[in-house]
């Protein structure tokens, strides 16, 4: 007999555990790189941790870090499905491959993979307008800058950084036609010392303003070393050069998160493709800073003409880089052509290598 | 200052870590010891040395501290490898690992604060010369410590009887042995000042060259000062050009990108590694030149028989 009841409570116990369990949605989150780079992952895991506050108890959420992008994201996802994760998030373009052929394997659990372009029934893919936020510092730097030549410190050249660079360019264009960036690769998204030595060798060849598509703050402190202004990428960089940074993309994932959680929650998840911009809070600017008080609300005034869709950086005329004609004045490039976009525009100083 | 000046006090700045981590490996090899924890070592130099400076706000400090953080670390790699003679490939490699992931642990509070730069210590009567002045005699303790390091190990290794014996047990161990040399006790002192130039190369990764902290920011230099070592055919000068060629080429690169010559920047990022590639075929063509620098029992684990 007390075997009996020990079993029934046992059982008892185990099925409460259980419930509570089903009760709280289990999301998980998978990195490329560390939660503390400062930079991309900070920024997605910053994102989480606001999806836990919001939901508190109801969502149970895990993470892996340092995943490289190949064989071994495929395993980890896999594991993720395996161990009862509802949603899950994969948070670097490699993670696009391996999402998919698991997202096969497991037909019931949602996925959502960032940067990337391609869907399934039960595979979402989200992205962010970075390119607005660039837009908006190209006016900046157009205003700012007396040499009227940007440096760019870019990491590979596809299409997201592409875009940045066009869209810098654009916004700058607008203040100064004549404004040209020089361009350089550093082949990497994360090497502090390599990106630093290219904006020094941009400095030196008479630039006055840096921008970079990396991840590090290297770039930012060479910068406020040689004294010229920068701008941020990813997070706000402003520890790095508090006397350099005149603004910053910041990377708000969290919104989005919280969002599609809830989706989930109440069983209103179906697959998309979501390009959001700042209107929808996917990404924001840092506080203007170091600039004089006009720049700053010329910035500001751009930034709201964006949010109200007054403003698409990719409106016509815009000529290619070959001289050629890209958009007819008035005519707006389609999301198709920017997601593929491999080609610059009229007054970059650079080759794109193909 | 001048665009040349410019180029060349950067590809200092970019040698300097490279030269200092490859001549202290050459040390190591050169006794006998193959350490393939280069990597681990700097990273771990470069973590503590900024955290050191951070907490005592002295960049020397600093350097002091990484210094010593990589020579602690090459000692567990000694112990591992020389008294408990573990294989030293898969222990170096090890190193390595551990080192990447320790430092991120270490330095987890340290992301993203502003650092503490080693200042310039400007050479009277020196530094004025025109053009080499500035670049030469103008520069962080760490670059001077460099370059004396290159002529220090030559002249140590070269012209010291403690230098001949530690190329005595790195050509045959188990003669040395036989001669009453201590094989065991030079190499731990061979591998503990390796340690100490990877955290020292670190330290000036973390307080010289981009001063802050940034998980993984060593970025492959030790596997490079590892290549730099054989580029080298273990002579300490043959590194110093070697170091300078490849933060050379490293720069130029940059430059070249930013001047806008049509290069593919893939192809331009491959060139540092494309020359090492190149110039070690070219020594490998002499075999017998090859096999007369090679220390002979690079690798081998070391038992005294009797």
């Amino acid at each position: 007999m007390k075997k009996l009841i020990l079993a029934l409570s046992t059982a008892a116990i185990l099925s409460v555990a259980s419930g509570a369990a089903q009760a709280a949605t289990k999301v998980c989150f998978l990195y490329v790189g560390s939660k503390t780079d400062g930079g991309w992952t900070q920024a997605h895991d910053i994102g989480r941790q606001e999806l836990e506050n919001h939901f508190g108890d109801k969502v149970e959420t895990v993470f892996l870090e340092n995943v490289p992008e190949g064989p071994d994201a495929e395993r980890a996802i896999e594991r993720f499905a395996r161990s009862g994760c509802e949603l899950i998030f994969t948070t670097s373009f490699g993670f696009m491959e391996p999402t998919l052929k698991v997202a096969k394997k497991f037909p019931d659990v949602k996925f959502e993979h960032a940067t990337g372009y391609k869907t399934e029934e039960n595979v979402t893919s989200y992205n962010s307008r970075f390119y607005e936020g660039r837009y908006i510092q190209g006016k900046i730097a157009g205003m700012m800058s007396e040499a009227g030549v940007a440096g760019y410190i870019g990491s590979f050249p596809i299409p997201e950084v592409v875009q940045g660079i066009n869209s810098f360019l654009l916004g700058a264009q607008s203040v100064n036609p004549d404004f040209a960036i020089k361009v350089v690769w550093v082949n990497s998204w994360f090497d502090a010392g390599k990106e630093a030595d290219a904006a020094k060798a941009l400095i030196d060849q008479g630039v006055d303003i840096i921008t970079q598509h990396t991840d590090s703050t290297g770039p930012m402190q060479v910068a406020s070393e040689r004294g010229i202004k920068a701008f941020g990428q990813a997070s706000d960089m402003i520890e790095a050069g508090p006397k350099t940074q005149l603004t910053a993309i910041v990377d708000t994932w969290g919104a989005y998160y919280i969002k599609r959680t809830q989706a989930l929650m109440d069983g209103t998840w179906t697959t998309q493709s979501t390009w959001d911009g700042i209107v929808d809070g996917i990404l924001q600017m840092a506080p203007y800073t170091n600039m004089p008080d006009d720049v700053k609300q010329a910035a500001m005034d751009t930034e709201a003409k964006i949010v109200s869709g007054e403003l698409k950086p990719f409106t016509g005329p815009i000529t290619k880089q070959d001289g050629t004609e890209w958009l007819k004045a008035g005519e707006v490039a389609d999301d198709g052509t920017l997601l593929g976009l491999n080609f610059y525009i009229k007054g970059v100083d650079d080759q794109l290598p193909q | 200052m001048t665009l040349a000046e410019a180029i060349l006090l950067t590809i200092t700045t970019a040698a300097t870590p490279l030269l200092l981590a490859a001549i202290g490996e050459l040390v190591v090899e050169r006794s006998g010891v193959l350490n393939l924890g280069v990597e681990g070592m700097i990273v771990m130099g470069a973590v503590v040395a900024f955290a050191a400076a951070q907490l005592t706000g002295s960049a020397y400090l600093g350097a002091l501290f990484g210094m010593a953080a990589g020579c602690l670390f090459s000692l567990l790699f000694a112990f591992l490898t020389l008294t408990l003679v573990a294989n030293q490939v898969a222990t170096g490699l090890a190193l390595t690992i551990l080192g990447l992931g320790l430092s991120g642990m270490i330095g987890e509070s340290f992301v993203g604060q502003r650092g503490v730069q080693l200042e310039e210590i400007a050479i009277p009567v020196l530094s004025s010369i025109p053009l080499i002045g500035n670049l030469l005699f103008n520069q962080d303790l760490i670059f001077y410590i460099s370059i004396f390091s290159v002529f220090g190990v030559s002249w140590f290794l070269f012209k010291t009887r403690l230098g001949l014996q530690l190329r005595a047990i790195g050509d045959s161990h188990g003669s040395a042995h036989a001669l009453g040399i201590s094989v065991i006790k030079t190499r731990y002192l061979a591998v503990m000042f390796g340690g100490a130039c990877a955290g020292l190369a670190g330290a000036q990764l973390s307080l010289v060259y981009t001063p802050q902290w940034v998980e993984n920011m060593s970025a492959g230099r030790g596997w490079i000062a590892l290549a730099l070592v054989v580029f080298a055919s273990w002579r300490p000068l043959r590194v110093l050009a070697g170091a300078y060629l490849f933060g050379a080429v490293t720069i130029g690169q940059l430059h070249a990108q930013a001047l806008g010559f049509g290069i593919p920047s893939q192809f331009l990022s491959a060139l540092p590694y494309l020359a090492t590639i190149v110039v070690l075929v070219i020594i490998s063509r002499n075999r017998r030149l090859t096999l007369m620098n090679t220390p002979a029992s690079l690798g081998q684990s070391f038992v005294p028989d009797r």
